[in-house]
């Protein structure tokens, strides 16, 4: 990982690069947690790739284009299935897991985890 | 100033302007989302050459190859040729040459074709027969060499188009053939690497094409094909991959019965379970997976939790048109 002391968090956690590497080592994570993963069944795995990589580059700050209501919409039909803090909860564990595995710098963890833990009301609904 | 072929019409792009925006200024229809190379919904394929690098960022390998990118990415260097994806299949006419059984309900059937130079084992086609019934099957041997399509089709009971290719088309008979289609096929590069061929029913004929394919190419990794089926009698080209296991080093033959019988020579089980409890350490392979879809869908999941990367994954699941 990039490391530098200026630039926005996703410059400095390593752009597009860091986006990419961390992205299979999370969604592994996921896939193999039974706490979540069936939320994930029924999906076609290209594209739920693709969509981590948008929720990586929003968790690192980075250019995206999502808003509050997009999350919700995104998020209501695992709603209905019961999603609830656990779950969140589950996933930012798996978030911060990925990013120790690759050596990002805790203050940079912290940021990433403080941009995700943001949008925690509008995944869950509320 | 560049300019973008579309077909027979011609639209300019600005410098700095990307192909995407050009085409929308020109009110070309295209589907597109994110504008950042994060959806791909705007990939489209340029057909006169390589398109600029930065517009295949994160595109499969086999896509690169094929020359595909996307819109959103893309400042053309200089003019380019584009096919949108809705754009008409183009067919050409072939003539059947071999039309003979390789088990009880499997046809091998080779047709001779002219200008297949851009086919490549495991991409499939579409057959057309005379009053347009058409039918989606896939190349089982590498065309180049030949100037010939290999494919191995199975009678669907009730299927239109697998019963008249079993019972009516005979060798010297016309049908057309699509352009060359899909991305499930053998790039050769990373020749180290270790590929894993799982497939069901005649799901062998890509893994047969691509394998043929990688060996010609001197992939020097260890590739390991797992070929399954319910009953014995539905395995075909059994002597054949063992012969070929003899020849070469780095390729392993497994054929499986999922059926409950014990056959000696044979794995009891489905080839999936029967290849990830063979092969243990699939970190960084190559997986090819061809034939049912639900053994597709769940063989995905199952690599890529053993630590073969998404990209590496490349599927061909059999769909049985609705009749």
């Amino acid at each position: 990982m990039a490391e530098s002391t200026s630039g926005s968090l996703f410059e400095r956690i390593g752009g597009e690069a860091a986006v990419n590497a961390a992205v299979e080592l999370f969604y592994r994570k996921v896939l193999a947690d039974y706490r979540i993963n069936r939320f994930f069944d029924n999906t076609n795995m290209e594209e739920q790739i693709t969509k981590q990589k948008a929720f990586f580059t929003m968790a690192f700050g980075g250019p995206n284009s999502y808003t509050g209501q997009d999350m919700r919409n995104a998020h209501a039909r695992l709603v209905k299935m019961g999603l609830d803090n656990s779950h969140f909860d589950a996933v930012m564990e798996h978030l911060g897991a990925t990013l120790v595995e690759l050596n990002v710098p805790a203050d940079l963890i912290g940021e990433a985890a403080a941009i995700a833990e943001s949008v925690r009301s509008d995944v869950l609904g509320k | 100033m560049t300019n973008l072929k579309i077909g027979e019409k011609i639209y300019s792009c600005e410098p700095e302007e990307t192909v995407l925006d050009s085409l929308l200024r020109q009110d070309v229809d295209i589907s597109y989302a994110c504008k950042k190379g994060t959806c791909q919904s705007c990939m489209l394929r340029c057909t006169d050459g390589s398109p600029p690098k930065e517009s295949q960022n994160n595109l499969k390998d086999t896509l690169k190859s094929q020359n595909y990118f996307l819109a959103c990415c893309c400042v053309p260097e200089h003019d380019m040729a584009i096919r949108l994806p809705d754009q008409s299949e183009i067919f050409s006419e072939g003539t059947v040459i071999v039309n003979e059984l390789l088990n009880r309900n499997t046809i091998l059937l080779i047709v001779e074709c002219h200008d297949i130079l851009e086919y490549k084992a495991g991409q499939f086609v579409n057959l057309q027969r005379e009053d347009g019934l058409t039918r989606s099957y896939s190349i089982a041997n590498t065309p180049q060499e030949t100037k010939t399509l290999e494919f191995h089709i199975r009678r669907l009971p009730g299927g239109k188009f697998s019963e008249w290719v079993h019972d009516i088309l005979k060798v010297g008979d016309k049908l057309s053939v699509s352009e060359p289609q899909g991305h499930c096929f053998y790039i050769p590069e990373r020749k180290e690497q270790g590929i894993l061929l799982v497939g069901t029913g005649s799901g062998l004929a890509p893994l047969v094409g691509i394998l043929t394919d990688a060996l010609s190419h001197g992939h020097s990794g260890n590739i390991h094909l797992f070929h399954g089926s319910s009953e014995k009698e539905d395995l075909y080209r059994i002597d054949e991959m063992r012969q070929l296991a003899k020849k070469h080093e780095n390729f392993s033959y497994t054929p499986c019965i999922s059926g409950g019988n014990l056959v000696d020579g044979f794995e009891a089980g489905r080839a999936n379970t029967v290849a990830l409890a063979k092969v243990t350490d699939l970190k960084g392979w190559r997986v090819f997976l061809c034939g049912h879809p639900e053994m597709i869908s769940q063989m995905k999941t199952q690599v890529f939790l053993k630590g073969v990367s998404i990209d590496d994954i490349y599927t061909d699941a059999f769909l049985v048109a609705a009749e």
